[in-house]
């Protein structure tokens, strides 16, 4: 195809519906979220030596989510991508959020041991 | 217009060699790429949920059996592993950047240590399964109960005494303990193994010359498994210490 020479179809004529300016984050940037997930850790197992009764999984299971955000959106890059991938991902937290809650509802909803 | 007739003022095109010819840009591809290994990370949220449900159903049902099983594990060992998995994953972020602007030097460095803090964490790991081994807590026919039943015999004071049959379920807190660290560390091990041959590939050049879909792709893997351990370190470790009354 030697004589196909002339490109018709213009790359850089296409507008990207997706279009997201491709964002470098800075080792500064890194550097202040390694700091923010160490402090979590301690802040975790601070808060695992006090007795806060049933609220001991809530808290650290509020402290695992928060830094997991914080991974996503910068370690990630979710947070500099397109809407695309940004739906991609809230879509599967989403979908395994009503997995567990249909499950529980099914568990907590049986007469355990009334059979 | 129809895109085929319509007619464009001949202009520089910029060719790069990783630019694969079915996608119309550059943009178009790396999006593509991003897309694709996000579709693959769902499908490990679903792989380790499952485990994480069974963990939380289990935890319900034999709440006096995993107390104690909870809290042999050493929160020392895992919360300096949680550390080191941070270390690993921000080095990793640190070699997504260097490729981005084509350091090569501080590319493959940043792999190296990614590379070594991800085996110190295993060695850690190791550490502990085989302290775990050595107290009888792999379940099997092996699994020794004595601890849980007679706490105070072993020299712990901190553990209530549990009947032997609720301490026949430790097994359960220790099989999913030893499925989610085991599938974890597996996921680990074949991370290390990717590592060396990106390591290979980066001191070679090949991610310093504008192609850095490898490091970025592989960065979102690593990252994933550390947050799987961001959930594992307190939901095994740590949320026990204060069992309910």
């Amino acid at each position: 195809m030697t004589t196909h020479e002339q490109h018709f179809h213009d790359p850089a004529n296409v507008t990207n519906p997706e279009h997201a300016e491709h964002h470098i984050v800075t080792p500064v940037h890194y550097l202040m979220v390694f700091g923010a997930l160490l402090l979590g850790t301690l802040l975790t197992v601070l808060a695992a030596d006090q007795d806060f009764g049933i609220m001991n999984p809530v808290i650290a299971l509020a402290i695992a989510s928060t830094k997991a955000v914080i991974v996503i959106l910068f370690f990630m890059h979710v947070k500099y991508q397109s809407n695309l991938i940004k739906m991609t991902v809230a879509a599967g937290f989403f979908t395994f959020l009503v997995l567990i809650t249909m499950t529980l509802s099914d568990y907590i909803s049986r007469a355990w041991g009334l059979w | 217009m129809p895109r085929e007739t319509a007619v464009h003022e001949p202009h520089e095109h910029v060719f790069i060699p990783q630019h694969r010819h079915h996608f119309e840009t550059e943009e178009q591809q790396r999006e593509a790429g991003s897309f694709g290994m996000w579709l693959f990370l769902l499908t490990e949220i679903m792989f380790f949920g499952g485990l994480f449900f069974a963990y939380l159903l289990y935890r319900n049902w034999y709440y006096d059996a995993f107390v104690p099983a909870s809290n042999f594990l050493s929160v020392t060992l895992g919360g300096t592993n949680t550390a080191i998995l941070i270390t690993s994953g921000f080095c990793m972020a640190l070699a997504v950047w260097a490729a981005e602007v084509r350091k090569k030097q501080f590319l493959v460095i940043a792999l190296i240590l990614t590379t070594v803090f991800g085996l110190a964490f295993i060695g850690i790991k190791y550490v502990e399964w085989h302290d775990e081994w050595e107290h009888h807590h792999v379940p099997g026919a092996g699994f020794d109960i004595s601890e849980f039943v007679s706490p105070n015999a072993h020299g712990i004071t901190d553990q209530k005494a549990i009947p032997p049959d609720m301490a026949q379920h430790c097994q359960i807190f220790f099989f999913l303990y030893f499925a989610m660290t085991g599938m974890h560390a597996l996921h680990m091990i074949i991370g290390i193994g990717l590592l060396v041959w990106l390591i290979l590939r980066a001191q070679r050049g090949d991610f310093t010359a504008g192609y850095v879909a490898p490091i970025e792709n592989f960065g979102l893997y690593w990252h994933f498994v550390d947050i799987v351990w961001l959930f594992l370190f307190p939901l095994l470790y740590l949320i026990n210490r204060h069992p309910l009354k």
